[in-house]
């Protein structure tokens, strides 16, 4: 296995494939977010041009992040994790936000989302739990993870913030099928129930009548603004399917630009690209972040320890879930649910930490490299 | 551990792949298969039709006089679903603009149903800046500039000219009223009523690009709107604004008509109303006052009026006699008053007779005898006959809505409305235009400008002609005739010339003019049957209704009318006068140096028409 690895140069071809993707996902989401705001929006500072300034501080993040490399970190993961939750509690009390949910905290002009933060230390608490942790067993497999879990994901779902919180579980479901169960077979099955089960959901959701629907997402979360459900999805639909084979041209978009589209720069920035360059361009979209993921699963493969294996696979399943659910939503496979595309939905607090995850990711190769050495 | 692991990951890296095969799955249905679908979707989403109404067309009359046109007007919305509070919304409207809050609050309740209230019409131009001055402050108010029906005459020929209104719920539901929308306006009574098709134009549409807000972004097409065509009618407004001046606060109804073409030269009702005012949208305080009103001002009097003819009647009932040789025009029957059939005396209204009378001289005297005792020969089917070939008990077939079409009383008709047998002695009342026989001033008119016209009958009609908007071609209106009834020349000129003789020596003698040669009949219909006694006016209930119908000039006709005035005594005394002014002064215009040939139906040759400089319409073009 470990033959196959390219790797005896500094800077190989695996290098640039890995910060390509990750470049072209960057140009991607600027040139889209452009097209939100208009080209000559009267705005000081347009959000395509902030968006450029959070991946130029997120590729900060990525250098310092595999530089200091993951075993460093995970020394740190259970601080880190403290720390986090701290700064949840925090918001949970001091906090802003939109629609009456609690997610920021205000520091001068920029405002923090430590729920994006959190995501990150808990996957290195458990990626090092499960890496000190290698015998089988409910204790230590299943439930003192969870119970390391449950503080974060419940002050999240409490703010409310149902995607993050969602997102957050999906990190303690990889690591726990990806190290837990013994059987190929049930693994599979399990980990495909997860990643099928919001387009399962998408099914059963569409055969409900709108009330059902309306109340169930109340239940969830009573702060969503019920009117506006079949509308955003609807608008969203609409916005991908009117793309046809070759979109619209950037800046072309009607739903966007006429402001059918809500939420076109974050949750359903999907839609907005998907408008504009059509099939073709959603399907080369979605080709780089497949790119992306597979090289993410090719890095965790062939990590030299299991924490670096279990980090580097708990950070894919993060982003793979995120991503799957973002899209299913924006084309009406999955409930909406508020989930952002990893990379292209604007936003600082997500930009920076998901640049920071890669970064992590980095490291873990870049630690097999240096064994290499 | 670590190998058992990372075998495991190609697991996640297939599940990864699969479902990214799935989205794209998904992505081909939504943008290929149903790709131009939604690309339709998208199409409708941000663009948006609306409504462009119509100029409606303006009406003139004959001599080009503008009797009704459209005026902008600002008129005050307020779309409800865009208020948050509506309590202080309305306070500070009725603040800025000194309304009374309780009213407004009233018309929002009163229009519960709809979002988009209308609040006020007709705002001053101060009212309009003031409103948009404050648009930050009035969340959900909207001024409309919108075109307004407007009558510069006022209450005047309110009757023929109609008001317009907004459609309604029933009739928006009618076959003719296809195409239209909620907020169209229609004509609701008159010309602007039977003629709504032709003034009413059609609406042009435009299609606009919309944000998700609603706000135009850009003009995407326009189907510019059809303006009315415009209207000329037949009446002269000089002579329409003299017979309502002078019927004054009396009630009743003067008809002329040109009985050379059954063109309707004034067609007064009074008392009369202000259609503005009905255009613009009355209160309900408004439509109860007008409805509770015991004078009945909507109602058409000259059309809807049904009154007995009393002894204008006796014309038809001489051309029915003279026509069936019952009796000829020399012979004399005796008249001591009273006619005695059965145990009853049919009495004359002269005291002990006229003496011994032929025909001619029982029309000029209005002698009741005479005409009871031919009526009693000739008979009920004799006398219904005629009547209904003068065109009683039936419509005209004027071009104005809601005529009424009388009564010509017969066995069978007694049978059928009554379910009771003719009674001889019924008759007898018939022979002098009382009994059950009814009859509207519009149809008098048209039998006195019959035998006017040489016993040739024409259509009354209000409408000379139609000027297409964009063409400016004139179509001129004339509508079929009836049938004439059958009179022979002698018979016909023995009635003129006894009709005559009523001017100049017998009981519209009042009528007599210096200037021009008038003939006519008086009548003095008995008001029975008035089972309602409330109001303080009971005395002037039971007066009789006064009727002149009168033609001239005698040698050649130019006008023929009718005047009736409700509960004013004797014909001769009221109605006679009122007729005479009126012929007197339509003389006079044609002699007062407007060239006009007087031919036989007048021409409506283009040069003949008024210049379309003056239209009033400032919101045309």
């Amino acid at each position: 296995m470990d033959e196959s690895w390219p790797s005896h140069r500094g800077l190989d071809s695996f290098d640039w494939g890995f910060v390509g993707i990750i470049v072209g996902l960057a140009s991607l989401s600027i040139i889209t977010l452009s097209s939100v705001t208009g080209p000559a929006a009267g705005h000081r500072w347009p959000i395509y041009w902030k968006q450029t300034v959070w991946f130029g501080l997120g590729s900060v993040a990525f250098l310092v992040m595999s530089a200091i490399g993951y075993q460093t970190l995970a020394r740190w993961s259970y601080l880190l994790y403290g720390l986090g939750l701290l700064l949840l509690v925090v918001v949970m009390f001091f906090g802003q936000g939109a629609r009456g949910a609690q997610r920021w905290i205000a520091l001068g002009p920029i405002r923090l989302q430590p729920s994006e933060f959190v995501k990150i230390a808990v996957l290195l608490v458990l990626a090092s739990h499960y890496s000190k942790q290698t015998q089988p067993g409910w204790w230590s497999r299943v439930l003192l993870p969870g119970l390391l879990a449950a503080p974060g994901f419940l002050l999240i779902l409490k703010q409310p913030d149902l995607g993050t919180s969602l997102s957050f579980l999906s990190i303690y479901v990889t690591l726990l099928l990806a190290v837990g169960i013994k059987s190929k077979a049930f693994g599979v099955m399990i980990l495909s129930a997860l990643m099928i089960f919001p387009f399962v959901w998408g099914g059963l959701w569409s055969s409900l009548q709108l009330y059902q629907k309306e109340r169930i997402l109340s239940f969830v979360n009573p702060q969503y603004d019920l009117g506006g459900q079949g509308y955003q999805g609807l608008q969203s639909r609409i916005a991908v399917g009117s793309g046809e084979l070759i979109g619209k041209g950037l800046h072309g978009g009607t739903q966007t630009q006429f402001q059918f589209l809500p939420e076109g720069h974050t949750d359903f920035i999907f839609a907005v690209f998907a408008e504009e360059w059509g099939f073709v361009g959603s399907v080369l979209l979605l080709g780089l972040f497949l790119a992306l993921f597979v090289l993410g699963l090719d890095i965790a493969m062939r990590a030299k320890d299991l924490l670096g294996a279990l980090l580097s696979v708990g950070l894919i399943g993060m982003l793979a879930f995120s991503t799957m659910v973002n899209v299913g939503m924006t084309v009406g496979l999955a409930p909406v649910v508020g989930i952002p595309l990893p990379l292209l939905s604007y936003g600082g607090s997500s930009t920076i930490m998901t640049m920071a995850a890669l970064g992590l990711l980095f490291s873990v190769r870049r630690k097999r490299w240096v064994f290499r050495l | 551990m670590l190998a058992a692991v990372q075998r495991r990951f190609l697991f996640i890296k297939i599940g990864v792949i699969l479902l990214t095969g799935l989205l794209i799955l998904r992505l081909w249905q939504l943008q290929i298969r149903d790709g131009s679908h939604y690309r339709t979707l998208s199409q409708d989403n941000r663009t948006r039709s609306i409504l462009i109404h119509p100029v409606r067309g303006l009406i003139y009359d004959r001599h080009g006089i503008l009797l009704a046109n459209s005026v902008p007007s600002f008129n005050l919305y307020v779309q409800l679903d865009d208020v948050p509070d509506r309590d202080a919304l309305l306070r500070k409207l009725a603040e800025l603009l000194s309304l009374d809050e309780q009213a407004l609050r009233k018309t929002i309740r009163d229009e519960g149903r709809n979002m988009l209230v209308r609040l006020k019409q007709g705002l001053s131009l101060k009212e309009a800046a003031i409103v948009e001055s404050h648009r930050l402050d009035l969340p959900g108010v909207e001024i409309h500039p919108e075109a307004q029906r407007n009558n510069p005459q006022g209450a005047y020929a309110a009757h023929v000219i109609g008001y317009v209104g907004a459609i309604s719920e029933e009739q928006l539901a009618r076959e003719e009223f296809q195409g239209l929308s909620r907020h169209s306006i229609i004509g609701q009574s008159g010309v602007e009523r039977v003629y709504d098709r032709t003034l009413r134009g059609r609406a042009g549409s435009k299609l606009i690009e919309v944000n998700a807000l609603g706000h135009e972004k850009r003009l995407l097409s326009v189907e510019k709107p059809h303006a009315g065509s415009d209207m000329y009618l037949t009446i002269d407004f000089r002579l329409q604004k003299l017979a309502e001046d002078v019927l004054g606060d009396h009630v009743g109804a003067i008809v002329a008509l040109d009985p050379r073409t059954g063109a309707t030269l004034a067609l007064a009702s009074r008392p009369s109303f202000d259609p503005n005012a009905l255009s613009r949208g009355l209160s309900a305080e408004g439509w109860n006052a007008m409805r509770q009103n015991t004078r009945h001002p909507l109602m058409n009097r000259a059309i809807q009026g049904q009154y007995p003819p009393a002894s204008t009647f006796k014309i038809i009932l001489a051309a029915a006699v003279l026509e069936t040789g019952i009796i000829d025009q020399t012979r004399t029957l005796p008249c001591a008053g009273a006619f005695r059939f059965g145990k009853r005396d049919y009495r004359d209204w002269k005291a002990g007779g006229h003496g011994a009378v032929n025909l001619p001289a029982a029309l000029a005297q209005s002698c009741d005898v005479y005409f009871y005792r031919v009526g009693h020969l000739a008979g009920i089917e004799t006398i219904a006959a005629a009547a209904t070939q003068f065109g009683l008990g039936q419509l005209t077939g004027v071009d104005l809505p809601g005529e009424a079409a009388g009564i010509v009383p017969s066995p069978e008709w007694k049978r059928r409305a009554r379910g009771e047998p003719w009674y001889p002695g019924e008759t007898i009342s018939v022979s002098i235009g009382q009994s059950y026989v009814m009859v509207t001033p519009l149809q008098m008119a048209k039998v006195i400008a019959t035998i006017g016209n040489q016993g040739i009958a024409r259509t009354p009609h209000v409408v000379r002609g139609i000027r297409e908007r964009t063409s400016g071609r004139i179509e001129e209106r004339m509508p079929s005739h009836p049938p004439s009834p059958v009179l022979h020349p002698d018979h016909l000129q023995g009635i003129q010339a006894a009709l005559a003789k009523a001017v100049t020596d017998g009981t519209a003698r009042r009528a007599r003019s210096s200037t021009v040669a008038i003939a006519g009949k008086t009548g003095t219909a008995q008001v029975v049957a008035l089972s309602a006694t409330d109001g303080e006016d009971v005395p002037s209930k039971f007066r009789d209704h006064a009727w002149f119908v009168a033609y001239a000039p005698f040698e050649r006709p130019r006008i023929a009318l009718a005047v009736l005035v409700e509960h004013s005594g004797h014909g001769g005394s009221m109605a006679v006068p009122l007729a005479k002014r009126l012929i007197e002064a339509y003389m006079s215009y044609e002699s007062d140096g407007e060239p006009r040939a007087p031919s036989p139906a007048p021409g409506f040759d283009q040069g003949a028409l008024p210049h379309e400089g003056n239209r009033g319409n400032p919101l045309h073009g």
